[in-house]
């Protein structure tokens, strides 16, 4: 009657996991993923090995390509860097994207309107700095009300996406535009424009120079210890004397200040100009690229490898064996549900019914 | 004037139309405890194998194609796609445990990549341009009321000549709203969504009300997809169209204090918001600008209720957070 009564299977929590095999599970979830991703590929006739074959050609066999791929790269990476203290702390800050956009419209103010009186080196620090500062105050505005009345953040970074890429939207049909009519914001001029180095713009060592500061900034400094403890319990903290709202606001401005760097190296780095898609979904898939590495500042310099490959390619497979590149959305997608199950196993261990019973001898 | 504000309520309930369905399944979902961000995916994945059904089907039946067969096979279609995407959603969040954010976020790109690969590969497959025939558009498009009704002026263009699928929508949200109230069923969804751990203690299988409600909205939201397509988009696939509906449908849902008959008036006015664009011209105000006055208006409202902090205009206690019974 017992053995009725106890589910098929149980769940119990895992005490300790190896390292290695932890992520021994994370890669097989990758590979899984990687086999998922056949599926729609099969369905249209197309054969999988060289789909993958030409995804791989295509992101990284030429140093043309490779510089296209990290070009993509950069921005997932900045922002997934911008996201992880927000996510650390449980505050879901999906407003990436419209945090990015408003650091462009500061960078891109002083790109068009100072770019005749201020040399070149000066001109881009400011338009750095203010683009950090434009992404920063985007974000304290969620994170204000979250500190004071508790409004829920998900929802409010959200639409303000769309309120910032609206405003681009004007700006580039209105005050900004260039020739009447056309409806474009006219192209920076070279004094605007980031030097490349290596032959990609120089925006990839401020992200590389960001992973280290990141790292030290949430491991080892008293601010990052305050930010896992607040996302660990936010009661914890209270107890503990942490100035909770406090925290979370300056904990955004430092995500929003990041992503509106973000912001200034695509403008200034990639398009040379501003348009409403300048953020293009990089707020969002970055939220995936933090997620999947498990906010570990090193483990998204790979990820956001992984995901520029994937897009990068998949634009050749679409040229080349016109399958739709939207496949690196469905795999992309395939990759976290993968991802986001593994964690399950990891934390959990399946105790089933019948093992039970022989150790219980019934 | 009398004729611009006829055609701008006209063309604000074609477009609220989408916004409703997309939101009364949205609710459903939310009422449960699951914040579904998805719905952006779900709808594309709705409007492609929506206009995917309909396509194939006539492209089968040949010219006895019949509007109404075509109409319930669009229907149907639509909704079993949104039903397959959110029980990925579920079966991640509910029986997995996986970030509701993220689970619904990786959803969102999913669903889009889903949408636009089988929306391309339909027109690559079909020669460059699929397109259903004049009489099943129509069908689409046509009212349910006899031209008499039509005819009277002023309120017969008002209150009868919308798609079938208006009217459709305003029957799912009085229904959802005798589900959720009147019903013992509507009562204990209710309660999961309130307090998982009380409801849990009280003998209601959690499990089965989230995976069922998840399931069901995510279906109901991606009828809002197929409806879009097939009638604001004129039964073509198009993308640049579709993006961003599924998002203003998540902020609707906040803007009508999850309450499905909310859903009703609200989605037509921000359907009227949408398009007001096209049809007046506000002087010193630019177009682009009162675009973004449904995010504003959605903001207003969601800081406003959450300062009142009145009891009964709250988003379910536990949106968005999971239920381990284990931790306590």
């Amino acid at each position: 009657m017992a053995a009725e009564k106890t589910p098929l299977i149980r769940l119990a929590k895992r005490t300790e996991m190896k390292r290695s095999s932890m992520w021994m599970i994370r890669v097989g979830s990758i590979l899984v993923a990687l086999l998922l991703g056949c599926l729609p590929m099969i369905l249209t006739a197309t054969n999988p090995f060289s789909a993958y074959g030409v995804i791989i050609q295509g992101s990284l066999s030429r140093p043309v390509y490779l510089k296209q791929t990290i070009r993509t790269a950069i921005p997932l990476l900045g922002c997934a860097l911008a996201i992880a203290p927000c996510f650390k702390m449980k505050f879901w800050n999906i407003g990436a994207e419209g945090q990015i956009t408003m650091g462009a419209v500061a960078a891109t103010y002083f790109a068009l309107f100072w770019h005749d009186r201020i040399p070149h080196v000066p001109l881009l620090l400011i338009m750095a700095f203010t683009a950090a500062i434009a992404g920063g105050l985007w974000a304290l505005i969620p994170a204000f009300f979250k500190a004071r009345f508790n409004t829920n953040e998900t929802l409010f970074t959200l639409m303000m996406n769309y309120i910032a890429i609206g405003i681009v939207a004007w700006l580039q049909g209105g005050p900004w535009e260039g020739r009447k009519g056309s409806q474009l914001i006219p192209m920076f001029s070279d004094s605007a424009r980031l030097p490349t180095v290596f032959g990609v713009n120089c925006g990839w060592i401020i992200a590389l120079v960001l992973v280290v500061l990141m790292y030290i900034y949430m491991n080892k400094t008293k601010q990052g210890y305050e930010i896992a403890v607040i996302g660990d319990s936010v009661n914890t903290a209270r107890y503990a004397g942490m100035n909770v709202g406090w925290i979370i606001m300056r904990t955004m401005f430092i995500s929003g200040a990041i992503s509106g760097i973000v912001g200034f190296i695509i403008v200034s780095g990639a398009n040379f100009t501003l348009y409403s898609g300048v953020a293009d979904g990089v707020g969002f898939t970055s939220i995936t690229v933090a997620w999947l590495s498990q906010l570990n500042s090193f483990a998204m310099i790979v990820i956001s490898m992984i995901l520029a490959v994937l897009e990068k390619g998949s634009n050749t497979l679409q040229t080349r064996m016109s399958v739709p590149a939207s496949i690196a959305d469905i795999i992309t997608g395939i990759l976290l549900f993968c991802m986001l199950s593994c964690e399950f196993f990891i934390n959990y261990k399946l105790i089933f019914r019948h093992k039970e019973n022989k150790e219980e001898g019934v | 004037m009398m004729s611009t504000i006829i055609a701008l309520i006209v063309a604000a309930v074609t477009f609220g139309t989408v916004l409703m369905y997309g939101t009364l399944g949205e609710i459903l979902t939310e009422k449960s405890g699951n914040l579904n961000l998805g719905v952006e995916g779900i709808m594309y994945m709705g409007g492609a194998f929506g206009l995917a059904g309909a396509f194939y089907y006539e492209k089968a039946a040949g010219a006895a194609a019949s509007g109404p067969a075509a109409i319930i096979i669009a229907i149907l279609a639509a909704f079993a796609a949104g039903m397959a995407a959110s029980a990925i959603y579920s079966f991640l969040t509910i029986t997995l445990r996986a970030n509701q954010n993220v689970t619904g976020l990786a959803l969102s790109i999913f669903g889009t990549g889903i949408g636009q690969f089988v929306g391309e590969f339909m027109r690559v497959s079909e020669g460059g341009y699929v397109a259903l025939s004049n009489n099943l558009k129509e069908a689409f498009s046509a009212t349910i009321f006899p031209k008499v009704f039509v005819n009277i002026p002023v309120i017969g263009n008002i209150l009868f000549s919308h798609t079938v699928f208006f009217y459709l929508a305003i029957v799912v949200a009085v229904l959802m709203y005798l589900f959720l109230k009147k019903t013992k069923w509507g009562m204990y969804l209710t309660a999961v969504g309130e307090s998982p751990s009380t409801s849990d203690a009280a003998g209601i299988n959690i499990v089965k009300y989230k995976y069922l409600a998840t399931i069901i909205g995510g279906g109901i939201s991606a009828i809002g997809g197929m409806v879009y397509i097939m009638t604001t988009a004129g039964c073509v696939w198009n993308h640049e169209g579709l993006s961003g509906v599924g998002w203003l449908a998540v902020a609707l849902v906040i803007f009508c204090m999850w309450r499905p008959l909310n859903a009703i008036w609200g989605s037509v006015l921000f359907g009227a918001m949408m398009i007001m664009y096209l049809r007046v011209a506000i002087p010193f105000i630019p177009t682009e600008l009162y675009k973004i006055l449904p995010y504003i208006v959605t903001v207003i409202v969601l800081v406003l209720t959450s300062m009142k902090n009145s009891r009964d205009k709250q988003p379910p206690a536990s949106l968005g957070n999971n239920y381990f019974r284990e931790e306590r």
